[in-house]
């Protein structure tokens, strides 16, 4: 018997040592002292390679280079990410996020029972008529203006003349997406067809990429030889049926093609690892303020990316920034719905 | 709206149809066995969830497909047999132990994707199915209407596994065991089912929590539609995904169709026809009734 436990105490103190050799520097802090910050995600969750990645990636950084303590909730359904937003507030965390406008009314009740933790709420949906607690960043993005300059790439590349638009739940934030995008297809080539789908109508909408395939063939078979998706997990089974026909597809929120080299033209990104990084260390340097900020291409917030020049050719890539520069001017006002 | 028609009377859409009803297929033949030999089958959305976690998981571990499907199938035959034992052995009520089950899986697999990768609701990349033609699980489904039928009416199993369903005594006093003609039939019908999950998960190239999205319900559905009758289950579940398939096409077509009203036709319909054409079909008489 003591034999074992002289083992077990040489194995942890061996662990230990190895442990404290991995353990990298910490890297320099800000007022010298480390903050805490929770984050809870998206119906998607982590492994989306979208929308909550992008917030994962903001993070990760955040902890890397501000030595932020981190800590990360996907909560199942419903109830559950209230629940998760209040248990970080509660285990002492300087900034709480969330990640989606489904935690819109959550952090209203949360910043108003915690008033001395600062939250963020990206994609936030303000209630019309209720203010926003001052301890509260709502994040919000103008979707449309990228979405515009990706759908005159589509107008642009398609030869069929028939583009499609594939939506996670149908709400005014993804009209956004639809909506500007629309534009940006008739921008270039007025006489395309745009066809518009929807995945559904509940949160689920944004992870199932089986919906995501089926309404994705049944574009292609109609027609469409690009479609444009902002439907978080469920854009996965876009891009299933693209490389199953050899077809062009666009990606959303984060810079997507890894997931489909064959068929992504572009992917319209919405800069959340940034947004998130950037709290994270306006909290750190004490200069974190509540209220609403509204990022566009103006402001690098949103944007777009292209790693294929044969899939977006040199000509189009040029025209789409010429765009996206005409509608940081003002010159171009795209719709949001 | 001739746009619409041409879709729709298009080799395409049959195409979407039957992919669509895959796993519906699937977990509907692999219902009616278990229910056929005298066991609820209200843990068909466990076994297409365990199905395409299985799928997925294995698929990505090895990258080979027909690991990922016969990953799918085993784990499919695991639910069944783990159900099996739990109706039999316990003899709780088999609405509740169905129930039960599904909620484990759902609660299982997140659990299992956040000890895999990290993280609660994807799973890594896995290997994807093909359009139809490429698509085993579409042959194996196709297998499967024909074969299970035939089984059923015309073989030796099938003739204990309906003795065990409506005469178990009967079963009995003809020398053969009612438990583990449960039990054979349960491994298949989960079979079945797990590879109609693993449709799901490689259709796509990888697994998401609760990815499964009520298909088991719709399937049992199907399987009390078609009056315990293999061949009409079938029938049901492509009726179910010929309406879902047409609501994707009305949708891109009929913008003032609200999206929350075509959803309803892929339920209604069949409804609309368990109506009007009442089966005559009784249901197993031993149907969840452990101790006969």
């Amino acid at each position: 018997m003591r034999r074992i436990v002289l083992v077990l105490v040489a194995i942890n103190a061996a662990l230990l040592a190895i442990g404290a050799a991995l353990a990298p520097a910490r890297p320099a802090r800000g007022l010298g002292r480390r903050i805490h910050v929770g984050l809870v995600f998206d119906v998607g969750g982590r492994g989306d390679r979208s929308f909550n990645d992008a917030a994962a990636r903001g993070l990760e950084r955040a902890a890397a280079e501000l030595g932020a303590a981190v800590e990360t909730i996907e909560p199942g359904d419903g109830g559950d990410r209230e629940t998760a937003l209040r248990q970080l507030a509660a285990g002492g965390a300087d900034l709480v996020i969330g990640v989606g406008f489904i935690f819109s009314n959550d952090l209203d009740r949360l910043a108003a029972d915690f008033p001395n933790t600062r939250f963020a709420g990206i994609d936030y949906s303000p209630t019309p008529g209720r203010a926003i607690a001052p301890n509260l960043l709502a994040l919000t993005f103008r979707e449309h203006e990228a979405a515009f300059v990706v759908g005159a790439i589509a107008g642009l590349v398609t030869r069929s003349h028939t583009v499609g638009f594939v939506g996670g739940m149908k709400i005014p934030l993804i009209r956004k997406f639809e909506a500007g995008y629309t534009a940006g297809v008739h921008h270039e080539c007025p006489g395309c067809t745009v066809l518009a789908i929807y995945a559904g109508s509940e949160p689920k909408a944004f992870a199932d990429p089986t919906r995501g395939r089926e309404l994705a063939s049944a574009q292609y078979d109609r027609g469409a030889d690009i479609i444009f998706h902002a439907a978080g997990k469920t854009g996965d089974g876009v891009f299933a049926a693209a490389r199953d026909r050899h077809l062009l597809a666009i990606g959303v929120d984060s810079d997507q093609y890894d997931q489909a080299p064959c068929c992504i033209v572009a992917s319209m990104v919405k800069r959340v690892d940034v947004t998130v990084y950037d709290e994270v260390r306006a909290v750190l340097e004490g200069r974190f303020t509540g209220g609403v900020r509204e990022l566009g291409l103006a402001e690098d917030g949103v944007g777009f990316v292209a790693r294929d020049d044969e899939l977006l050719p040199p000509a189009v890539r040029r025209r789409a920034e010429q765009l996206a520069a005409d509608v940081i001017a003002g010159r171009i006002t795209v719709p949001s719905q | 709206m001739s746009d619409l028609l041409g879709a729709v009377l298009s080799l395409a859409f049959l195409v979407q149809v039957a992919t669509k009803a895959i796993p519906y297929v699937l977990a509907a033949l692999g219902g009616t066995l278990a229910e056929r030999s005298g066991v609820v089958d209200l843990a068909l959305e466990s076994k297409l969830l365990a199905g395409a976690f299985a799928a997925a998981t294995v698929g990505h571990a090895t990258d080979s497909m027909a690991a990922a499907l016969i990953a799918g199938a085993l784990a499919g035959a695991a639910v069944g047999a783990l159900h099996a034992a739990i109706a039999l052995i316990t003899r709780a009520d088999q609405v509740v132990t169905g129930v039960a089950l599904n909620l484990a899986a759902a609660g299982m697999t997140r659990y299992l994707l956040q000890v895999l990768y990290g993280q609660g609701a994807n799973s890594l990349p896995a290997p994807q199915l093909g359009g139809l033609a490429e698509d085993m699980t579409a042959w194996i489904a196709l297998g499967a209407a024909i074969a299970v039928p035939l089984v059923v009416v015309r073989t030796t199993f099938g003739l204990r596994l309906r003795a065990a369903g409506d005469r178990p005594l009967a079963l009995r006093a003809a020398g053969h065991s009612v438990a583990w003609t449960r039990v054979g039939a349960m491994m298949l019908g989960g079979t079945l089912a797990g590879i109609g999950g693993a449709q799901l998960s490689l259709a796509v190239g990888g697994f998401s929590a609760d990815m499964s999205s009520g298909r088991g319900y719709i399937a049992l559905a199907a399987v009390i539609l078609a009056g315990w009758r293999p061949g009409r289950a079938v029938l049901a579940c492509l009726v179910f995904a010929l309406a879902d398939a047409l609501t994707d096409q009305l949708q891109m077509n009929v913008v003032a169709l609200p999206r929350e009203l075509t959803g309803l036709f892929p339920y209604a319909l069949p409804l609309a026809i368990l109506a009007l054409a009442p089966s005559r079909m009784q249901p197993p008489a031993a149907l969840g009734k452990p101790e006969s």
